[in-house]
C-alpha cells in the first residue's frame, strides 16, 4: 500500500511540471512583462519609463528564462520563470499587485469557502442519495419517469438563477435571511444558509440522475436477484444490498472534488459577497491581478491531483476487487 | 451594393452547417446509420424537442449571414464607403425592433417610461411624470384606455393566423405523407389526427403550431410595443435575445467541432498505437485536465485581452473583435473538455484493436492509418455523436456563468450571460427590474431542455449498451 501511494505521488510530479511550464507559457511567453505592464498603465501614451518602473515594482523587470547578467547560479535562479513559476512548487505564492502577500490571503480566506462548501456538499449528498433511492424504488413507473423529467428540467435551469431566484424569494421576498454579506464567528451562520440552500438546491437535478443510474445499475445484477428469489423484502434489498454497493461510485466521486473544497465556489461566494477563495479568484480577474490568478491556477491543480490520488486510494480500501497495481 | 462580412465564427457555422447536409445525405442510403435516427423520432419528446431546437437553429443561421450597408455617396467618389456596424439578414427580418431605442427601462408592453422625469408642458409649466415612450404604444392616442384592447386585437389577429395557417401545414404534410406511402390523403390526415403514424406528426404539428403561434404574435406586438420591455439603455430586450441565441448556439456547438479533431485523432492513436505514444497522450491530457477549467479560461482569457488591448489596429470594426473573442473562447472551452472524450476513445480503440477483424486487418498487412480510417474510426463515431450532443447544454449554460465571471464573451456581444449580468445590477430597484431576467431565463430554458432531452433520444438510439440492457 505504501509503495502504491509513493508510487502515485511520483507520478504526480511530471504532471505538475507540466502544469507549470504551460502557465508560464500562458502568462509570459504568449504576451511579455511589457504587454502586460501597459495593460495595467493604460494604453494611451505609456513611457517607457512608467513600464520599466511597473516592471520593478512587480519583479518582473528580470529575463525570462536565462540571465546573461548575473554569474553562477544566478544565471538561472534570477529570471523571471524561476522566480515567479519554480516557487510555486514552495507554495510561495509572492505578492499581489497590491502588494498583500498571497499566502496569507489564501489562508485566511480558505475558511469561509470551506464554511459553504462542505454543507453544500453534505446537504446535497444527503437529498441527492434519498431522490435517487425514490426513483429507483419506484422504476419504471409514473413516479420515476416523472421524477427524471423534473431532474432534466431542474438541470436545465443556469446556476445564476438558482442564486437570483434564491435572493428573490428566500431574501427579498420572506426576508427570511440576508441577501448577502458575512459575518466572522457564529453571526455567519445567518449569512450561510442562504448560499448553502442554493447550492444544495443547484446540485439536484444532475446529482440525482447521476446517482439513480447507480442505483438502476446495482439493481440489474444477479446478486440482487438471488436476493430477491432468497425472499428478502423490497426495502432491505434497497437499502443493503443495492446501496451498500451503490455507495461504491458514488463516494468514490466525492473524494475527488474533496480537496477542491478549498477553492470555494466561484458563483455562490461573489453573488453572497463571501470572503472565500472563489470571490478572490473573481476579484484577481476582473481586476487582472495575474500574480493571484497564477497562484490559484497552480493550488487548484494541485489540489485536484491529490484527488486523484486519493480516489485511487479509496478505490482500493472501498472496492477490495480493485487490486494495486 | 452590400458588402458582405464572414467572421471566423460565421465561415465555422456555415462549415458545421455543411458537414451536417453532407453526413444526412450519406446516411440516407444506409439502412445502419438511418435506423437509429428512426429511432429517435419515433419518440414524442425527442422530435417535439427538434422542433424547437430547429427553430432556434434557424435562427442562429440566419443571424449569421452578416453584412455592411453602403454608406449614401454624396461624393461622388468613386470607391463605396461602407457602414461601420455589421448587420445579419435575420436584423432584416426583425425590422424596426432593433432600431426602436427608448431612453431606458421600460416594462414589456409599456407606453410610458419606467422612470419619473421632469416633463415640459406646451404652456411652459413643468411635472415629474412618467415620459410617454418614443416607440412602444406609440400609435395609441389614450393608451390608458386603448392599450388592452389593441394587444387582445393583435393577440387575437395572431391566433387567426396561425389557424389559417396550421390546417395548410396539415394538409401539406398530409399529402406529401400519403404519396410516399401510397394512400388517400384523406385517410392520412384522419391518421395523423388520431396519433396512428409511426412517427408522432401529430405532436410534431402541436409543437409547430405553438412555434407558429409565437412568431406570429411576434410580427403582430413586437412593431408596436416592446414585448419583453427595454433595458438601461432603452434597448429591446426582444431583440437582445433573440440576437443572444446565435452565441448561444455558436459556443455549444463550435467548441466541439473545435476540438473534434484532436480528440479523435490522439484517442484513437493513444488507444490502438499504445506504448510511448499511449504515454505522452495520457500525460498530455491528464495535465491539462488537472487544471480548473475555470481558471485555465481564465488565465486564456486574460492573455487575449492583453493581446487585444496591444493590437488594436488588427480588428476593422467591433463585431470582428468581439467574434475573435468569441472564437477564441470555443477553443479555449475545447481544451479544457476534449479530454473526457480523449479518454472514451482511447478505452474503445484498446479494446477494438484486440477484435478478430482487426487483428486480421493487420495479419494482411494493412497499414495502420488505413485500419483506423476503415475499421476503427466507424465504430467509435457513436461515441462522438453522444458526446457531442451530450456537451451542448452544458456548453450554453457555462457561457452565462463565464460572461457574468467576466471570462466569457465580449460585453459589445449580445449573450444571455451579458444579459443577466446587466440586469443582476438592478436586483435591488424598486419595484424590480425583472424581465432582463425573465427572458433570458425563459429562452435559455427552452434551448438547454430540449437539447437535454433531445441528447437522452440520441444517446439512448445510439448507445448499443444500453439497447441491450432494454
Amino acid at each position: 500500500m505504501f509503495a502504491y501511494i509513493v508510487r502515485r505521488i511520483a507520478y504526480a510530479i511530471p504532471i505538475l511540471i507540466g502544469i507549470n511550464l504551460l502557465t508560464f507559457t500562458l502568462f509570459f511567453v504568449v504576451n511579455s512583462p511589457d504587454d502586460m505592464a501597459r495593460m495595467h498603465l493604460g494604453m494611451k501614451r505609456v513611457t517607457p519609463d512608467a513600464i520599466e518602473k511597473w516592471k520593478a515594482e512587480h519583479g518582473y523587470d528580470r529575463p525570462v528564462l536565462y540571465n546573461q547578467a548575473a554569474s553562477g547560479i544566478d544565471r538561472v535562479t534570477d529570471t523571471i520563470f524561476f522566480e515567479k513559476s519554480v516557487r510555486l512548487f514552495a507554495f510561495d505564492f509572492g505578492h499581489a499587485d497590491d502588494g498583500r502577500d498571497i499566502s496569507h490571503d489564501i489562508k485566511q480566506r480558505m475558511w469561509p469557502s470551506l464554511a459553504i462548501a462542505i454543507p453544500v456538499l453534505l446537504i446535497g449528498l444527503l437529498v441527492n442519495i434519498t431522490f435517487a433511492m425514490l426513483m429507483a424504488f419506484f422504476r419504471g413507473t409514473y413516479l420515476d419517469v416523472s421524477g427524471v423529467v423534473l431532474c432534466v428540467m431542474l438541470m436545465s435551469i443556469s446556476a445564476l438563477f438558482y442564486i437570483i431566484g434564491g435572493q428573490f424569494l428566500l431574501g427579498k421576498l420572506f426576508r427570511l435571511v440576508p441577501i448577502s454579506g458575512y459575518d466572522g464567528g457564529i453571526d455567519a451562520v445567518r449569512f450561510l444558509v442562504l448560499p448553502v440552500v442554493i447550492g444544495a438546491v443547484s446540485g439536484i437535478g444532475s446529482g440525482s440522475r447521476w446517482y439513480r443510474t447507480f442505483f438502476l445499475e446495482e439493481s440489474g445484477k444477479d446478486f440482487i436477484r438471488t436476493a430477491r428469489a432468497k425472499g428478502l423484502g423490497e426495502s432491505r434489498v434497497l437499502f443493503v444490498h443495492i446501496l451498500r454497493n451503490a455507495l461504491v461510485p458514488i463516494v468514490t466521486g466525492i473524494v475527488v472534488v474533496l480537496p477542491l473544497l478549498f477553492m470555494g465556489s466561484l458563483l455562490l461566494e461573489s453573488f453572497f459577497a463571501v470572503p472565500g477563495l472563489g470571490s478572490y479568484t473573481i476579484d484577481a480577474i476582473s481586476m487582472q491581478d495575474f500574480a493571484i490568478v497564477r497562484a490559484m491556477v497552480f493550488l487548484g491543480s494541485v489540489l485536484y491531483i491529490i484527488g486523484l490520488i486519493l480516489t485511487d486510494i479509496t478505490y482500493t480500501i472501498v472496492d477490495p476487487r480493485v487490486r494495486l497495481s | 451594393m452590400i458588402k458582405p462580412v464572414i467572421l471566423w465564427t460565421d465561415a465555422l457555422v456555415f462549415m458545421l452547417l455543411f458537414a451536417v447536409v453532407l453526413f444526412a445525405l450519406y446516411a440516407r442510403a444506409r439502412p445502419h446509420l438511418r435506423s437509429p435516427w428512426k429511432r429517435i423520432f419515433t419518440s414524442r419528446m425527442a422530435s417535439v424537442s427538434a422542433v424547437f431546437l430547429l427553430t432556434y437553429v434557424v435562427i442562429g443561421v440566419l443571424d449569421s449571414l452578416h453584412f455592411r450597408l453602403p454608406l449614401e455617396n454624396r461624393t461622388g467618389a468613386q470607391e463605396a464607403h461602407y457602414a461601420v456596424e455589421v448587420l445579419s439578414v435575420f436584423d432584416v427580418l426583425l425590422g424596426p425592433v432593433r432600431t426602436q431605442v427608448e431612453k431606458t427601462y421600460s416594462a414589456p408592453f409599456a407606453t410610458h417610461l419606467f422612470t419619473r422625469e421632469t416633463i415640459e408642458h406646451p404652456d411652459g409649466s413643468q411635472s415629474r411624470d412618467y415620459p410617454r415612450l418614443e416607440y412602444g404604444g406609440a400609435h395609441l392616442q389614450d393608451p390608458v384606455t386603448e392599450r388592452n384592447a389593441d394587444i387582445r386585437q393583435r393577440v387575437l389577429a395572431a391566433l387567426l393566423q396561425t389557424l389559417v395557417a396550421m390546417p395548410a401545414v396539415l394538409f401539406l404534410l398530409g399529402a406529401m405523407l400519403a404519396r410516399r406511402y401510397n394512400r388517400s390523403t384523406r385517410q392520412t390526415i384522419l391518421d395523423i389526427l388520431a396519433a396512428r403514424t409511426a412517427a408522432p406528426w401529430r405532436a410534431i404539428l402541436l409543437s409547430v403550431g405553438m412555434v407558429a403561434l409565437l412568431i406570429f404574435l411576434a410580427i403582430n406586438l413586437a412593431g408596436a410595443y416592446h414585448v419583453l420591455g427595454t433595458d438601461k439603455v432603452g434597448q429591446d430586450v426582444f431583440y437582445q435575445t433573440l440576437k443572444s441565441i446565435r452565441t448561444g448556439l455558436v459556443i455549444g456547438t463550435l467548441t466541439t467541432l473545435v476540438m473534434l479533431p484532436f480528440a479523435i485523432l490522439l484517442g484513437i492513436m493513444a488507444g490502438y498505437l499504445r506504448g510511448w505514444v499511449d504515454d505522452v497522450i495520457q500525460y498530455t491530457y491528464t495535465t491539462l485536465n488537472s487544471i480548473p477549467g475555470v481558471l485555465l479560461i481564465a488565465a486564456a482569457i486574460l492573455m487575449l485581452q492583453v493581446y487585444i488591448a496591444n493590437n488594436p489596429q488588427s480588428f476593422e470594426t467591433t463585431l470582428e473583435r468581439a467574434d475573435i473573442r468569441l472564437l477564441f473562447l470555443c477553443i479555449i472551452l475545447g481544451i479544457t473538455s476534449w479530454t473526457g472524450l480523449c479518454r472514451l476513445l482511447r478505452g474503445e480503440s484498446l479494446k477494438l484493436r484486440e477484435v478478430e477483424y482487426i487483428q486480421a486487418a493487420a495479419s494482411f498487412g494493412v497499414s495502420h492509418a488505413r485500419i483506423i480510417t476503415r475499421h476503427i474510426l466507424p465504430n467509435v463515431m457513436h461515441i462522438v455523436l453522444i458526446t457531442v450532443v451530450l456537451d451542448f447544454s452544458g456548453l450554453v449554460l457555462a457561457e452565462a456563468v463565464l460572461s457574468y465571471i467576466g471570462i466569457g464573451v465580449d460585453p459589445t456581444m449580445n449573450s444571455w450571460g451579458n444579459m443577466i449580468n446587466r440586469a443582476r445590477l438592478e436586483m435591488a430597484r424598486e419595484p424590480m427590474v425583472w424581465w432582463s431576467l425573465m427572458s433570458a431565463f425563459v429562452f435559455m430554458f427552452v434551448l438547454v431542455l430540449a437539447a437535454n432531452l433531445f441528447s437522452d433520444s440520441v444517446r439512448d438510439a445510439f448507445d448499443p449498451r444500453l439497447r441491450n440492457n432494454r
